[in-house]
């Protein structure tokens, strides 16, 4: 899907400062060699089945299904991996790399604290030093997480510029990326920034679907008729996607965060109420006023509360590949609930976003139909949350 | 004719940048004027964006109170328009690309000829990705300024070849550095800039005192002082144009000697 200069259509791109384009060459260049080198991906695939618990369960939601009285549906069990979400396999493979470019230190930014988690995890794993930052509003919300991230040898660096979210936490962790690079490996946590990051976290991801596809075919005998999967930077979702691309009869669909609806400035649904801009070293559809001044988004869920999107689904988007769905906060946190109740699968917050869309897709389509909803993380993490947002004062 | 190499014909030019409207126009004026009474040879105008990520602090914060208080790039060229009519010293806008992409990078750099920009500085617009925005700058005559910085290596010829206006040298970032060892990269880095072009050169550094000012601008054209008079705005708000007319009197006497 990319061409040489990191584009999707007319989106991606590398509009970083000058300081930084070195070092996204050294690392395209580093990547180049090692997703064709064998050694590396037996390295890999071992890190993902022997410490990450992969492949994980494609797991048929009987009681969901009979409830809704629609199409089948299928839970792509990514909560079930190490650290609790898909963010791990982004993550072993770029410290992977990061290893073998001879780099000492991990940095990262987190929203929810998912990624942060999984990058201390990995530098823990692989002995490497590692820095996340965080949105000092997301430090908040996710405390939990941050103390997980200190268990594990990381530093938290809270941000307090602009928002003090997802935004600033990525904008603070390229600045510091900026000041050391000799030693430093930028681990993005998303499908987005600059090239070669859009391609390096896909194929990653990527593993999703290549085994969606296998388990649905073995347990089905064909494809699904409908993916879907939340999106905030959009990982977990293009990971869900990637290998149904070619299969036109596949529905690929994105759930972004509404927040409390895309007819108020309190969303972060950015493809659909954003439009095209340049920002975090990427062209793509963003959360902008008139002026091209990035938009304060909103959404319960920390991890998609951003406003961009990647490259490569804003040219799903544009050339009608995949289709992006707004979910609101109400939405998200009654289907949080409901997986919960009737499934005895707590889901991330950001997850329960792609299962409320699933829950108002699957009655309008036939029995025989397949839905696989990919269940990018564990829920667990936000139970505080929703407890509050319920009206309910728990201690963590 | 772009007149931004006519900054350079004053001995070594001190270049000053002021973030438009912060903390509100009128006082961006008069530090503006302040600052060419006592020796500005180029003035750098950022245009304020929400989140000027290749910045430090003082000028996220600066772009921060200046939108705050309603600066948009339409009244920047209003702005400018009315300073145009005694302020005559060369003037380059700096700001991030999704602010020209934003207005339209046709429409926004026609205004940039119509109200007398010189040319213009995008920090997140590397050499690979310039050409969307360099046809339509020459379309306008506005020089699209490249940057070329300390660890820029062997990327330096194929940038300083097809520098326009002038190059913009950050001595900043890309690893801690004294300012002995800074001295010594920029000057290899010069070294190679030279073989390669013969447009102006400006330096940007965290300049400690007009006498460290002197010592940099000796290997270039210029130098940059790309935070000082932010730091003054932020400390005396509405006050600082003297303060300011002061620094740069004392940062051009520094680098004349």
């Amino acid at each position: 899907m990319t061409n040489e200069n990191g584009r999707f259509g007319i989106h991606g791109g590398q509009y970083v400062p000058e300081i930084l384009m070195n070092a996204v060459n050294e690392l395209e260049e580093a990547y180049n060699h090692y997703k064709n080198d064998p050694e590396f991906q037996r390295e890999l695939t071992t890190l993902f089945n022997e410490y990450a618990n992969r492949p994980s369960l494609l797991y048929y939601a009987e009681k969901m299904t009979k409830d809704l009285g629609g199409a089948k549906i299928y839970l792509k069990r990514e909560d079930l991996n190490h650290t609790g979400a898909h963010k791990i396999n982004n993550v072993l493979g770029q410290a992977l790399l990061a290893k073998k470019m001879g780099k000492t230190r991990l940095i990262a930014e987190t929203g929810a604290g998912q990624h942060g988690v999984a990058s201390a995890t990995a530098a823990a794993l692989m002995g490497m030093e590692c820095v996340v930052f965080m949105g000092e509003e997301d430090t908040i919300r996710q405390a939990l997480n941050v103390y997980r991230m200190r268990l594990l040898g990381a530093t938290v660096v809270p941000v307090k510029s602009g928002t003090a979210t997802l935004k600033d936490a990525v904008s603070e962790a390229m600045n510091e990326w900026t000041n050391r690079i000799e030693d430093t490996h930028y681990c993005l946590g998303s499908v987005m920034g600059p090239h070669p990051f859009p391609t390096i976290v896909r194929d990653f991801q990527a593993v999703i679907s290549k085994e969606i596809k296998e388990q649905i075919l073995a347990k089905e005998g064909r494809l699904p008729d409908a993916v879907l999967a939340c999106v905030g930077g959009g990982s977990n979702a293009i990971g869900a996607f990637y290998h149904f691309i070619e299969d036109e009869g596949v529905r690929l669909i994105g759930c972004e965060a509404a927040g409390r609806g895309i007819d108020t400035f309190e969303t972060a649904a950015t493809v659909n109420t954003g439009r095209v801009g340049i920002f975090h070293g990427m062209k793509s559809y963003f959360c902008q006023d008139e002026y091209g001044q990035i938009a304060p988004v909103y959404s319960i869920s920390a991890g998609l509360d951003y406003p961009g999107v990647g490259p490569e689904h804003a040219h799903l988007y544009d050339i009608g590949r995949a289709e992006y769905v707004p979910v609101t906060d109400d939405e998200a946190v009654d289907a949080f609930e409901y997986l919960a109740k009737t499934e005895g699968i707590i889901p991330a917050i950001e997850s329960a976003h792609a299962v409320a869309y699933a829950k108002k897709l699957a009655p309008t389509m036939g029995k025989d139909q397949i839905i696989v909803v990919n269940l990018s993380g564990r829920g667990d993490k936000d139970c505080a949350a929703i407890a509050r947002y319920r009206g309910e004062d728990i201690h963590e | 004719m772009n007149k931004l190499k006519t900054a350079f014909d004053h001995g070594k030019a001190a270049v000053t940048f002021l973030t438009c409207g912060d903390p509100d126009l009128d006082t961006t004026a008069a530090a503006i004027r302040t600052a060419v009474e006592n020796g500005a040879d180029l003035i750098e105008l950022g245009i304020p964006f929400s989140d000027p990520t290749a910045e430090g602090a003082v000028i996220q914060e600066a772009s921060l109170r200046a939108l705050k208080n309603g600066v948009t790039t339409d009244r920047v060229f209003d702005f400018v328009r009315e300073l145009r009519e005694d302020v005559t010293v060369p003037m380059v806008f700096v700001t991030y690309a999704n602010v020209v992409y934003s207005y339209g990078a046709e429409r926004f750099l026609s205004s940039c000829r119509d109200v007398g920009v010189d040319g213009l500085i995008l920090p997140d617009l590397p050499y690979e990705e310039k050409e969307e925005f360099l046809s339509v700058c020459r379309r306008y005559d506005v020089a699209l300024i490249s940057t070329v910085t300390l660890v820029s290596a062997k990327r330096i010829p194929m940038i300083a070849k097809e520098a326009e206006g002038f190059l913009y040298v950050l001595a900043n970032g890309g690893g801690s550095r004294t300012a002995d060892e800074a001295h010594a990269a920029l000057g290899q880095v010069m070294k190679t800039v030279r073989e390669y072009t013969d447009i102006p050169c400006a330096v940007d550094f965290a300049y400690a005192s007009p006498e460290q000012a002197a010592r940099f601008a000796a290997l270039a054209d210029g130098v940059i002082a790309s935070s000082d008079a932010v730091k003054l705005l932020a400390e005396h708000g509405s006050a600082a144009p003297a303060y300011i007319g002061d620094y740069v009197r004392s940062l051009k006497n520094g680098i004349s000697v």
